[in-house]
């Protein structure tokens, strides 16, 4: 070990002491401070209760399959939409400006309005206009409530990717006499895409939370499931099981769209 | 109408208020090749632009085999099929393979594979194990050579270069020019904006200087090189030759 990994190492053991000192200085604060609060045993009976967590947890995860889904069947959907209002904003030709508007408008009005709110309007307003069976299903309307609200948003990620294509990519497609579609279609959105996978990875993690919202319209997924569970056992801890099992999901979703962001910056510098 | 491959009457071009080009004329044979020098900013780049019209002219006229391709709303397309083009910054398309580069305009726009004759560019340009990599797996001078391959895919009747080895290394421009030689040896027609003065005049048919988006004097390269007659041209050249 020559002298400066000698120093270094030593920095490093140093760095890590101050750390794990500082940690456990804090988390033994917590584990005996929280217990002195006047209403602890009341709050751990109702939210840790550990008899509860083993009772609710097997039906609480099985009502987690309905998030996950309602997730599944919206995403393709939500990709296809948002790419499709993407182009629409950039449409330049005359005719097409109409869809132009259209798209500033969508774009505006999803991204305007909290999600749950569309959720109400649309889970409750449609299905209100007297639809037959099974087209009143709240999963239906919900999920479209999910798709239009979310496509907006990878609307305009995509739009950002798109427009951070340098200019000389066109002009080169163009030159060798590409049409406008076929620069757009081989050259440009391709690339495009690669480069807003991270930032959509964020986007699908918060829209695999939001799906828990659809409980406020009828479907018995694990937040309603959660809430049925309280009413009948008078405890909260369900609402406890159910946020361990998204997290056991969105903790590994949002490190590793992280990770795809990090990689990305580091082969961009 | 002039009769030669490409004619440029009275080109001129603006950006805002900064006039770039101020009535250019030049006439280019079949098979001729012609060097555009002078200084940064002196229009050369621009011109080649407003030659394949990625650039609009304002006013003048540019005639391809007599045909008028400055017109406004003239469909580019098949134009610029016919004119190649390979730019400083190569501008390869980085997400497709060196391979894909070439064959992308072929396939979409010819309707056709030419995967016979893109294999048979790569051969010639030395670059046949290359042919399956990504642009950033190449080196600079690497990927230059692919670019004008993915041009000469399209079985261009003139190409343009735009100072294309100015972003090499020095050791890596040779190969550039070498395959420019060879371009030159099969008779293709060849309009380059360069700052290689040396290769200008070892294989231009007419060196033109470009300053302040004219073009002040041109002819063949012995005589721009040894024997330039207006002071600006001279200015020039005493800077960059000494």
């Amino acid at each position: 070990m020559n002298r400066r990994q000698a120093y270094e190492a030593a920095q490093r053991r140093r760095a890590l002491a101050v750390a794990g000192v500082s940690t456990f200085a804090v988390l033994a604060a917590i584990i005996l401070m929280v217990p002195l609060a006047p209403g602890w045993p009341a709050v751990k009976a109702s939210f840790f209760d550990g008899g509860v967590f083993v009772q609710t947890f097997p039906t609480l995860l099985q009502a987690f399959l309905i998030d996950v889904m309602i997730f599944a069947w919206s995403v393709p959907l939500i990709l296809g939409l948002g790419l499709a209002i993407a182009l629409a904003r950039g449409a330049r030709a005359p005719a097409l400006f109409p869809l132009r508007i259209f798209g500033a408008v969508y774009v505006d009005i999803f991204r305007g309005v909290p999600v749950v709110l569309t959720i109400y309007l649309i889970g409750f307003g449609v299905p209100g206009l007297g639809l037959p069976r099974p087209w009143n299903s709240p999963y239906i309307w919900g999920t479209v409530a999910l798709v239009l609200t979310y496509s907006a948003y990878i609307a305009e990620v995509l739009r950002s990717g798109i427009e951070s294509i340098h200019a000389s990519q066109r002009n080169a497609a163009i030159c060798l006499g590409l049409s406008e579609r076929d620069t757009m279609r081989y050259v440009i959105l391709p690339q495009a895409i690669r480069r807003v996978v991270p930032a959509n990875m964020n986007m699908l993690v918060a829209l695999q939370k939001d799906v828990a919202l659809l409980s406020f319209i009828g479907p018995v997924e694990i937040l309603r499931q959660a809430g049925i569970y309280k009413s009948l056992l008078a405890n909260f801890t369900p609402y406890v099981v159910a946020a361990v099992i998204f997290l056991a999901v969105t903790v590994p979703a949002t490190r590793y769209a992280d990770h795809l962001l990090n990689r990305d910056r580091d082969a961009r510098s | 109408m002039p009769e030669a491959k490409l004619s440029l009457r009275g080109v001129h071009k603006s950006f805002g208020d900064n006039q770039v080009l101020r009535g250019i004329d030049l006439d280019v044979a079949a098979g001729e090749m012609i060097c555009l020098i002078g200084a940064s900013g002196s229009g050369k780049s621009t011109l080649l632009r407003c030659i394949n019209q990625l650039e609009p002219i304002d006013d003048g006229t540019v005639w391809l085999d007599g045909l008028d391709i400055s017109e406004p709303g003239l469909d580019l397309g098949p134009v610029r099929r016919r004119i190649g083009i390979v730019f400083q910054s190569y501008n390869l398309f980085p997400h497709i393979s060196a391979l894909d580069n070439v064959l992308l305009a072929p396939r979409r726009v010819l309707g056709e594979d030419g995967t016979a004759r893109a294999e048979a560019l790569f051969e010639r340009f030395g670059l046949a194990q290359h042919m399956r990599k990504y642009p950033d797996q190449l080196s600079g001078g690497q990927q230059q050579r692919v670019a004008v391959i993915r041009a000469l895919a399209m079985q261009p009747e003139i190409m343009l270069f735009d100072e294309i080895t100015a972003a090499l290394d020095p050791e890596l421009v040779g190969e550039v020019l070498n395959v420019l030689r060879q371009l030159r040896s099969e008779g293709m027609t060849m309009i380059l904006a360069t700052h290689e003065m040396g290769f200008a005049r070892e294989l231009a048919d007419r060196v033109c200087f470009m300053d302040g988006g004219v073009i002040v004097e041109e002819g063949p390269p012995e005589q721009i090189f040894t024997a330039p007659e207006v002071a600006r041209t001279q200015a020039f050249l005493r800077s960059v030759l000494r």
